[in-house]
């Protein structure tokens, strides 16, 4: 026989791989970049706040107590002087830390379950996605209640107990997905190599179901962020004196009665805007991975 | 029908030569197109003149990629978002559609232009009754209530749907595949449009239903004076349709002409090397090698300075690459034909580009590698029992390969997958590989047994995982099929890619980034690994174009021809099995119905159900055959037909017997086996006798 096709087809729109093919259009999408500038403002100021806070978030000042805002303290004082525009800077890292470390151990713990379920199928779906649907009816108020009874407050509890509660959402996402890939023929063709069970799902598998995690991941970062600020504000999760924004509502918000908004307000805005910024974010990358 | 009937030639003569006093149904004038893709606009159609006469039907054939569904697109200025119109104009029934402004489009859609796709399914809406959507058809036309539903009854009954007011009141997924594609061309017809075009009406259905479908459009061209567009990558089933056929290479018109005239005397190198490509008249891997193409369609928007072919023509000379051809007007009595090629009058010399001779040597007759007695599968559908493969004996021997034909839902794929060990068979059955008996489940097979036995799937997408690079894919089944690495895998690894005809280049590369083709080529590579003895072959060919096909077929015959491994052929081209199979069995609802020699299947006296089979295909050679039509469906392997389960469906049933009594599976010749109650001489007699009254 001739040389029958061994030149490639001359097509240059073949030429950009897939990932770049998903930067490339992430890169075109307004919302998406609208959402990470937010998100990466906050970043900056989890990480730097301090060198540019105009005060020590820490730093109590009786005298000048709940002061409203004015040219010296942009967003007011609170109860004991503290500067709230120096703290809404700052507050941001605590939340940064444990929100996208909670989604992690989400994606990772939901992504193993997804696949064994989606894989296995029959008798390990039916008992692991039962336990997985039981678990999602509690509250996470109530796990993290529990969790903090069993292991005290820390930072640390607070990744697990938002971890574990978004596990089994992403783990249905990633079962979904992987029960879709399973019909295809390279799963079978790898049976026919007398593959294990293990590299089906990991080698196999697991790279093709990567963009439905993605997706679920950046939604799920968006919904960790609201939850951490919630047990904070609710005293389950960051303690003080960090300047952390749910915690600081939570210890000011006392004080909106009295007329002092300014102490509340600016946390509450720096929570709105990053969960916000964190699903126009998402938004685009779902929108990139379903083009 | 109870009888082999003798369908009149599907061609209407009456209407072939357009009244030349009438409008035009359909004209392009030098019409181009280009999609805008990665921020350039690339060249789709170029300067494409076609005319279709009223009544009359136009072939557009050429290989995927070649622009013959934007022509159609572009007819109704249905063009996808990235798609526009750079040139020319489009008259439909002598109105300039460019001109029309968006009402005036909308109801010349509405009114004048239906297209019929290819995947019926898609084109009815899944939740909306058929009723509702025909009626919804007339009440856009102004048509209401009582008057819009017996026109829809209508309809279908001119579709020959029989007992429409049921089928109106079912949803489209309770049709058959036919059914729907018959519901899709009633919808097309309901409001008695002046153009019809049809994208591929028939290329997702079996063979059976295809003829049905066939038919009825013709039948349909004698009853309407539409004229018909008639896009299809299938040579044999244009012939059959069209009075005058376009080539179309690379969004270019090459050859034009009377459908006959062009594919018995092609004047263009690229109809030539379509043609050759095609197995034809029975020809065999053992007499010689399908003709191929060598190289690739240019791809979209590539600059095309001479003739768009010569890269893979063999007759091409300096003036080829730099002078575009005109289209050479070449008209004689049998009609006006045009040919894009400088060489038009040696076109048929085209040297082959693939050698035809093949050294086999004389098979040792052995003892069979697979021995496969009494296998049964039963399903569970809804609590009742589905035998969806029922007592399947055969054996094969080395370097055979086994056909399997049968309609879908015959049990061909499951057969295969019961070999393979993907699905255990029921209790009972025995598969012998090389005399040891096989586990029924894969996991507790032996390795060397299931490197010895491995598949090669139809869809190549979905066979490679989209996330590994070729070179990836073949290294992980060289290490687990043959159990290497390190140096030896790698020098073993060069040798494979070399064998399926690939180069190192293709190993860096993931599967997406490769033809259909080639992705084929790494499939069968991997499935060589580890020298398997039996090669499960699954419809390989069913997505590629005619030239790659042809590519592949030979790959699979060189390959037969120097590791001796058998092969287990599905396909529903018979044709392609023809070339390939030593052996052919017959399925039917999960029963052998017909097993023997290839050249004894194909040459009769066969079984009635490889005899409708076989007179279903639409061949090149022959135009006006007799056909044997098969009525309705494939029965439900729920509840099959009591006695023989052909007998709902036989045109040569003989009498009560064939209801009560199942016929055995008796040896009517050495090696020929029919399951039949009427005993092979007079089948022999019988078939003769139709075959005579043909002549």
């Amino acid at each position: 026989m001739s040389a029958v096709q061994t030149t490639s087809a001359p097509d240059d729109t073949r030429r950009r791989g897939p990932l770049a093919e998903v930067v490339f259009s992430l890169l075109r999408s307004r919302t998406f970049l609208v959402g990470i500038a937010i998100v990466l403002f906050w970043v900056v100021c989890a990480f730097f706040g301090e060198h540019f806070a105009p005060y020590d978030p820490l730093a109590d000042d009786i005298i000048n107590a709940l002061s409203p805002p004015s040219s010296e303290h942009w967003f007011g004082t609170d109860q004991i002087g503290r500067d709230v525009f120096s703290r809404v800077i700052v507050g941001s890292r605590d939340i940064l830390t444990v929100a996208p470390l909670a989604t992690l151990l989400a994606t990772v713990a939901g992504t193993a379950l997804g696949l064994l379920t989606g894989y296995f199928r029959g008798i390990v779906d039916d008992i692991v996605s039962r336990i997985l649907e039981a678990f999602m009816a509690i509250p996470v108020v109530i796990v993290a209640l529990l969790a903090i009874v069993a292991l005290g407050t820390s930072k640390t509890t607070v990744i697990i107990v938002i971890g574990l509660s978004f596990a089994p959402i992403i783990a249905r996402t990633v079962r979904s997905a992987v029960l879709a890939e399973r019909e295809l023929d390279y799963v079978a063709a790898a049976q026919l190599r007398h593959e294990s069970a293990f590299h089906t799902m990991f080698v196999e598998i697991l790279p093709n179901v990567i963009p439905p995690i993605l997706v679920e991941t950046t939604v799920r970062l968006g919904y960790a962020i609201f939850a951490v600020a919630t047990l904070s504000f609710m005293g389950f999760g960051i303690q003080p004196p960090s300047p952390d924004w749910g915690l600081s509502i939570s210890s000011n918000y006392g004080m909106i009665g009295g007329g002092f908004w300014w102490t509340v307000l600016f946390d509450a805005l720096a929570i709105a805007s990053l969960v916000i910024g964190v699903n126009l974010a998402a938004d685009g990358v779902h929108g990139a991975f379903n083009d | 029908m109870t009888e082999p009937a003798k369908a009149q030639s599907a061609k209407t003569r009456g209407t072939k030569t357009p009244n030349a006093n009438a409008r035009n149904a359909l004209e392009l004038n030098d019409l181009s197109v280009a999609y805008r893709v990665g921020g350039r606009d690339r060249a789709v159609l170029r300067n494409l003149s076609l005319t279709i006469g009223q009544g009359e039907a136009y072939g557009l054939v050429g290989e995927s990629g070649c622009g013959k569904s934007t022509a159609a697109l572009a007819v109704v200025r249905y063009l996808p978002r990235n798609g526009s119109i750079s040139g020319g104009a489009i008259a439909l029934d002598g109105q300039d559609v460019m001109k029309l402004d968006a009402e005036a489009l909308r109801r010349a859609r509405a009114t004048s232009v239906s297209m019929v796709y290819q995947d019926p399914g898609k084109a009815l809406n899944p939740s909306i009754r058929i009723g509702r959507q025909l009626t919804e058809i007339f009440e856009l036309a102004g048509i209401s209530g009582k008057a819009a539903e017996d026109r829809a009854i209508a309809m279908l009954n001119r579709v020959r749907i029989s007992d429409p007011p049921s089928v109106m009141q079912r949803y489209p997924h309770q049709l058959s595949g036919g059914m729907q594609q018959r519901v899709a061309i009633a919808m097309a017809l309901a409001n008695d449009p002046t153009m019809l075009i049809l994208d591929e009406p028939t290329t997702g259905l079996d063979a059976t239903v295809e003829a049905e479908v066939l038919d009825l459009i013709a039948q349909l061209r004698q009853e309407l004076s539409a004229s018909i567009l008639f896009i299809s990558h299938n040579l044999a089933v244009v012939s059959h349709m069209c009075d005058r056929v376009g080539v179309l290479y690379a969004g270019m018109l090459v050859e034009e002409g009377p459908t006959e005239v062009v594919f018995n005397d092609p004047r263009h190198p690229y109809t030539v090397a379509l043609l050759r490509c095609l197995p034809r008249g029975g020809q065999r891997k053992d007499q010689g090698r399908l003709d191929t193409i060598p190289g690739f369609l240019p791809g979209i928007g590539a600059v095309i300075k001479g003739c768009a072919f010569a890269d893979r023509c063999a007759l091409a000379d300096e003036r080829c690459r730099t002078e575009l051809p005109p289209l050479y007007e070449l008209s004689d009595e049998r009609g006006a034909r045009l040919s894009r090629c400088h060489h038009h009058d040696k076109a048929q010399a085209l040297p082959r580009a693939t050698p035809s001779e093949v050294a086999t040597p004389p098979k040792p007759v052995a003892q069979p590698v697979l021995r496969v007695a009494g296998l049964n599968k039963t399903y569970a559908s809804h609590g009742h029992p589905l035998r969806a493969v029922k007592d399947v004996s055969l054996d094969l021997r080395p370097g055979e390969t086994l056909g399997l034909v049968g309609e879908s839902g015959s049990g061909k794929t499951t057969f295969a997958r019961l070999l393979l060990g993907l699905v255990p068979p029921d209790d009972g059955g025995t598969i012998e590989l090389e005399g040891k008996a096989l586990a029924p489940k894969l996991e507790n097979r032996g390795d060397d047994q299931v490197k010895a036995m491995q598949i090669v799937f139809q869809n190549p997408d979905s066979a490679l995982n989209r996330s590994h690079s070729i070179r990836h894919l073949l290294s992980r089944a060289l290490k687990r099929l043959a159990g290497l690495s390190g140096k030896a895998l790698e020098t073993r690894l060069e040798d494979l890619v070399r064998s399926v005809r690939l180069t190192d280049r293709h190993l860096a590369v993931k599967p997406r980034q490769l033809s259909g083709g080639l992705k084929q080529r790494v499939a069968i590579a991997r499935a060589f690994a580890g020298d398997p003895r039996i090669v499960v072959c699954d419809e390989p060919t069913s997505a590629l174009d005619v030239s790659v096909q042809a590519a592949i077929l030979n790959l699979l015959a060189d390959l037969q021809a120097k590791e001796d491994v058998s092969y287990i052929f599905i396909s529903h081209d018979l044709g392609v099995v023809r070339y390939l199979s030593d052996k052919i069995a017959v399925l039917y609802l999960g029963r052998i119905m017909e097993l023997g020699p290839s050249e004894a299947v194909f040459s009769g006296p066969h079984h009635p159900y490889t005899e409708a089979l076989l007179s279903a295909v639409p061949k090149l050679d022959q135009t006006g055959t007799t056909r044997i039509r098969l009525d309705g469906e494939i029965p439900s392997a729920v509840n099959p037909p009591s006695g023989c389960v052909f007998h709902t469906r036989c045109p040569r049933k003989i009498g009560p017997i064939c209801e009560q009594q199942e016929p055995p599976l008796a040896e009517a010749q050495p090696g020929h086996a029919i399951r039949c109650h009427i005993p092979y001489d007079e089948l022999a007699r019988l078939q003769k006798a139709s075959v005579a009254e043909l002549a």
